[in-house]
């Protein structure tokens, strides 16, 4: 069934995926390395069709067009602020064909249990937390599905269930235990993710990015193929360590943030007493004709509102017509999906070197006359630095304070994410312009092009 | 021995991966995600094999065959995504204007 040519062209398909992956090490050969990809995925596919049985080549054949067809169109139809949502959705349902293929075997041939049993365990958690994942970023769940009582409890014995069910089909192999640890897997994933807030939405992305790889591995297991395993070790691997860095960008491990939902708000009460400056965007037009060095920092806030656009128009006035340094400062988990501001800012067209990682652009904040803070906040929330109570403790954050003005574009003066004030709202270098990102900073650029 | 075999080409791709994936530049980490979403559909290759040894209308073939489909979905709009995402990135000519 695995001739050796076939061998030779699953490792070549690996090695394309392998240099596919390493060419975004560098925005200029990234576009290359998603072509390297596909040329991977075109030959994986037509080598694998070749050499098989021609029984159900027509069906396979129509199955792949209308997959391919579906996919294409809704990849160039989705708009740029939902993307988050479709990776989520194509995430899940190569997890859910991984948990097919397993339950096929099992019809189909006898192979080893232990990899079946995996792919749909995996599998089935991939797909159904990428569903959850894609209706909460699209805001389909109100605030109260966030707080299941005994939620943890609840969590905890599903999740022995699970185990359960999974050691039960071991034993007994048949096609109805590992139809119940299906269910589990279900139950359990559902259970899991329902509760974890928006912000907290990059990490579970990667956590179900990483599951999906996985789960192509435990496929490749069962039908002993060397392309499925290398392919889904390294998805696995870019999962984890995205979950990885994002966790430490926010300094929780993975278990606070999917069993731990924080609710403290009692820090920095005296605080509340303190007044806020507010400004015009005219006041803050003014500040910024005569800044010249300016630092950008987005948040969701300002995907929310799509005020990219209106961003880049702003750069490119100040620089050119006032010649300020303006450069853009992104957290690792700003946003709803790892380097999602990158994304956006990208579409806007600013330029990929104005963008900086926060610990190339911190020390920079000294220097700077204004930091320009739209639609962010526990991002650059001093007391994760100096308060000891403060839940954002130990995280490490934007050193916005640290500018001579700090403007903040806020409809509200609400708490973030996370439900901790931010006392810079308070400090006596910050100016509050409460209203639509992208309205204030539209107003904001027809000032500056006029004064 | 043949499942050891797997297993060390296993653990020798998570170590390939975690140094690739160290290097990628956090800007793409985004299209990291959806160029990593997409290859992990290559288990379409495993549910083509399974397609092609199935029975007519067994069970099984009906399984195996959604699975390429929604593999086939996986694959080809996470490459489209990408390409959107990464044609983004783009050097612009006109840098400013």
């Amino acid at each position: 069934m695995l001739n050796i040519e076939l061998f030779l062209i699953y490792l070549l398909v690996s090695i394309l995926f392998i240099v596919a992956i390493r060419g975004l090490s560098r925005p200029n050969t990234a576009l290359l390395s998603n072509r390297l990809g596909m040329t991977g995925m075109l030959l994986a596919i037509i080598s694998t069709m070749f050499v098989l049985p021609e029984q159900n080549h027509i069906l396979i054949l129509i199955a792949i067009f209308a997959g391919a067809l579906i996919g294409i169109m809704s990849a160039i139809k989705v708009k740029i602020t939902a993307l988050p949502q479709m990776v989520a959705v194509f995430n899940g349902l190569g997890g859910l064909s991984s948990t097919l293929v397993a339950f096929a075997q099992m019809k189909n041939m006898q192979t080893q249990y232990l990899d079946i049993s995996l792919s749909v365990a995996i599998g089935t958690i991939a797909f159904m937390g990428s569903m959850i994942a894609y209706l909460k970023l699209q805001g389909n769940f109100a605030k109260i599905l966030r707080k299941l009582p005994f939620h943890n409890v609840f969590n905890l014995a599903l999740f022995i269930i699970m185990i359960f069910s999974w050691g039960n089909f071991l034993v007994y192999s048949t096609i109805d235990s590992l139809f119940y640890l299906m269910c589990f897997a279900l139950l359990w994933s559902v259970a899991v993710t329902m509760p974890v807030g928006g912000a907290d939405m990059p990490i579970v992305v990667s956590v179900l990015n990483a599951c999906s790889g996985f789960a192509a591995t435990a496929v490749g297991f069962s039908v002993s193929n060397v392309a499925l395993i290398i392919t889904g070790a390294i998805v696995g691997a870019s999962g984890t360590i995205l979950t990885f860095i994002m966790t430490k960008a926010i300094n929780r491990s993975l278990l606070e943030v999917l069993f731990y939902n924080q609710t403290k708000d009692e820090v920095l009460k005296d605080i509340k007493d303190k007044t806020v400056r507010s400004a015009s965007p005219e006041d803050a037009a003014f500040i910024l004709e005569n800044s010249s060095k300016i630092i950008i920092v987005p948040g969701f806030g300002m995907a929310a509102s799509e005020a990219q656009f209106a961003l880049k128009n702003m750069a490119f006035v100040l620089k050119n017509k006032y010649g300020a340094s303006v450069k853009f400062a992104i957290h690792p988990v700003a946003g709803r999906m790892p380097g999602h501001m990158n994304v956006l800012l990208a579409e806007a067209g600013i330029d990929y070197e104005d963008v900086f990682e926060m610990d190339d652009i911190n020390p920079e904040f000294r220097t700077a006359d204004v930091a320009y803070v739209i639609g962010a906040n526990d991002i650059t929330n001093p007391a994760a630095k100096t308060l000891k109570t403060s839940p954002l403790y130990g995280m490490p954050v934007l050193d916005v304070y640290k500018a001579k003005t700090v403007f903040f574009v806020k409809r509200t003066l609400g708490t973030g994410y996370s439900k901790t004030d931010n006392p810079l709202f308070f400090a006596d270098n910050t100016m509050m312009i409460f209203g639509d990102a992208k309205k204030v900073t539209e107003n904001i650029v027809k000032d500056l092009e006029q004064g | 021995m043949t499942i050891l075999f797997l297993f060390t080409i296993f653990i020798l791709a998570c170590f390939i991966g975690y140094f690739v994936v160290w290097g990628v530049t956090p800007a793409l980490h985004s299209p990291l995600m959806s160029v990593s979403n997409a290859i992990s559909g290559i288990v379409i290759v495993g549910a083509l094999y399974v397609a092609a040894y199935s029975d007519n209308l067994a069970i099984s073939e009906i399984l195996s065959i959604s699975a390429v489909f929604l593999a086939s979905v996986n694959i080809f709009g996470g490459f489209a995504v990408s390409e959107r995402m990464l044609a983004m990135f783009k050097k612009k000519d006109n840098k400013n204007a």
